[in-house]
């Protein structure tokens, strides 16, 4: 799209740029406070040796008030209190679960809390990842959600680490606190933290969500299973989802961290947790909460069994043939030959050739935005569920798409031939289709075009392969019309997101 | 009771015996359905239609139904996409809890648990998201 340099455009350019110094100088304002706050605020980037946590002789007037709510329960009292306040929680994931197990964990008079990062504030985290702010957007997870608990309560100790969670350091950072919350969006980090927990002999709190379910279980605490014990081989990392790419409901989270927290509380305090050798089960669209009886540890566990054969953290990234982050893998499973990049695609509509363009994200996220041209849409999942429907689908597609042509062509034809030029080029040729040429407007589909896009270039890149494929099996079973002209099949590199990064800045990014 | 819903080998039972109303009453009572309801989530139900329940009638058959029967039966009428998120070999694939009413599989003897009436299968796809 090319860039015009219009009064309004520009003075809606200039107000997000006045937005955007604003934002940075709230952050820079955060970051020299936070340099003169005690060591406290100051982000820690590897496993570092803390004090011991000294037992708490007994509650101050302050104390008394601001935990009275909870020190007149029997259940907890004060000696409940002051257990709590010698108990340091380690928190994996300053995410949407994080964020709740956090809030509460502070409120409740916690010991020390430590939270454990690698990744920065993004706008699209806020909707559930409550502790963050606007004006922190790019800043240190673990910093920002350190910052939030210590206005709420400064009595609690707070170690922020801006690091990601590793075999390397996991040990040192998980040997010095008593409690860990699994809080992480992650298959491998979620093994890893299951055996560092198993081999320093910590319960870990383990919550998950996704779009409107959620998961809480209490592993290795008790008798009760590991994570290993329950999943011994890691899911095929096809079947695995994250928040990013299937969605979720931003209270999900919120209700499961807020239970890891609970959990931590009852056993930090002594009650004993609810949930060794019990997952709970919450549906949010059926609004039912189910909590089922698992399995006791298991006697032949490779981590907690009799005979462990893992006695050191080994390579989980490995070990579960996916990263440690929920961030977007950029697959590569289609031929450059047939993809082109954003600023191509943008120069083919510019020249206005004819193509198809083949929309493959699901229906929902075609109401969010589309590309500045009309297009087919067909969900990928319709790709997985009955291929031949799809193909069938797109030849339509094709089929309609040169017929459009094929009349506007004709439109073209009438009103050129009336000074004859048409005429005498087509008489040249030879034949009736035109070569395509700097100046023609249409160009006839001699190779049907089809230009797959999806979010951010990967299914548009699987869809092209089955595509392909599947025209091929048919050909070669007689079962496609041999005159069926070759269709050129590409794919739009980075999808809407490398549209929105290189070609139009307004193009909204999800 | 319909008798297209009974199975092939009831169908076949019929056929060759030939045998009078009553006795065929008794036949198709030997070998009646079994109502079971099967239940996805976690994600698993993406795979059968995003459809979460399913109150069933297995087909009555002369042997019990055993866990690892039911798998072949779902991977056949309900599963309409990508079985190999669901089946690996004979069993569920690695990441899906499998409850038998509300308890761990491992817990009623997995793929040998024999069903009977009524009883609630869940097949839970575990979550990784947070």
């Amino acid at each position: 799209m090319e860039e015009s340099f219009s009064i309004e455009k520009l003075q809606e350019k200039l107000k997000e740029k006045i937005k955007e110094v604003e934002r940075l100088k709230h952050l820079l304002k955060d970051l020299k406070e936070s340099s003169c706050e005690p060591d406290l605020l100051r982000p820690k980037t590897e496993c570092c040796r803390l004090q011991n946590l000294g037992p708490v002789a007994n509650l101050t007037k302050g104390d008394i008030e601001r935990y009275s709510r909870q020190l007149i329960l029997p259940e907890f009292g004060v000696k409940g209190q002051v257990k709590l306040q010698s108990t340091s929680v380690l928190i994996v994931g300053a995410g949407g679960l994080g964020c709740p197990a956090a809030v509460y964990l502070a409120a409740a008079g916690i010991g020390r809390l430590g939270v454990v990062d690698y990744d920065e504030v993004e706008l699209s985290n806020l909707h559930r990842q409550i502790l963050h702010t606007s004006d922190r957007v790019g800043l240190s997870k673990s910093l920002s959600i350190v910052r939030s608990c210590y206005r709420l309560n400064s009595n609690v100790e707070y170690v922020p680490y801006h690091l990601q969670l590793s075999s390397e350091n996991a040990l040192g950072i998980i040997k010095q606190y008593d409690i860990v919350l699994d809080a992480t969006d992650n298959v491998a980090t979620r093994y890893l933290l299951n055996d560092a927990c198993v081999l320093a002999q910590k319960p870990l709190v383990s919550g998950s969500a996704l779009r409107f379910e959620g998961q809480l279980t209490v592993y290795n605490n008790n008798g009760g299973p590991c994570y290993r014990c329950l999943f011994p081989q890691p899911p095929p990392p096809e079947s695995v989802t994250n928040c990013s790419e299937g969605g979720v409901i931003g209270v999900v989270p919120g209700i499961i961290g807020s239970m890891q927290a609970l959990e931590a509380i009852k056993i930090a305090s002594g009650i004993g947790s609810s949930y060794n050798q019990r997952m709970l089960l919450f549906d949010a669209l059926d609004g039912t909460f189910r909590s089922v009886k698992l399995r006791p540890r298991s006697p032949a566990c490779i981590v907690c069994g009799n005979d462990p054969s893992i006695t050191q953290l080994v390579d989980y990234v490995q070990f579960c043939g996916s990263a440690a982050s929920d961030k977007d893998q950029e697959l590569s499973v289609l031929d450059q030959q047939f993809r082109i990049n954003v600023k191509e695609y943008q120069a083919m509509l510019s020249r206005r050739e004819p193509h198809l363009l083949l929309d493959v994200r699901p229906e929902v996220e075609m109401d969010i935005c589309q590309l500045p041209h009309s297009s087919l849409n067909i969900p990928f999942a319709t790709f997985n569920r009955d291929i031949s429907k799809a193909t069938r689908q797109v030849l339509q597609g094709i089929k309609d798409l040169a017929r459009e042509n094929q009349d506007s062509q004709h439109q073209q034809e009438n009103s050129k031939s009336i000074d004859g030029t048409f005429m005498q080029l087509s008489h040249e040729e030879g034949n009736h289709r035109k070569k395509p040429s700097e100046n023609d407007k249409f160009i006839p589909i001699d190779t049907p075009a089809v230009v797959c896009v999806c979010r951010r270039g990967n299914d548009s890149q699987v869809v092209v392969k089955k595509l392909q494929e599947e025209l091929k099996m048919q050909l070669s079973q007689g079962e496609l019309d041999r005159n069926q002209p070759d269709i050129k099949f590409v794919d739009i590199k980075g999808g809407l997101h490398a549209w929105a990064r290189h070609v139009d800045s307004q193009f909204p990014i999800y | 009771m319909d008798s297209n819903k009974f199975t092939s080998a009831g169908a076949a039972h019929q056929n060759t015996t030939r045998q009078s109303n009553v006795d065929l009453k008794l036949k198709l009572n030997k070998f009646k359905m079994l109502p079971v309801t099967v239940e996805f989530s976690g994600g698993a139900e993406l795979l059968c239609g995003n459809v979460k329940k399913h109150d069933v009638d297995l087909p009555g058959q002369q042997n019990k139904w055993q866990i690892r029967n039911l798998l072949v039966w779902i991977k056949d009428n309900l599963i309409q996409e990508r079985p190999e998120l669901f089946l690996l070999g004979d069993t569920v694939r690695p990441g899906i809890l499998v409850l038998i009413n509300d308890a761990d599989w491992e817990l009623m003897g997995e793929l040998d648990y024999e069903l009977q009436e009524k009883d609630r299968i869940v097949f839970i796809s575990t979550l990784h998201g947070g």
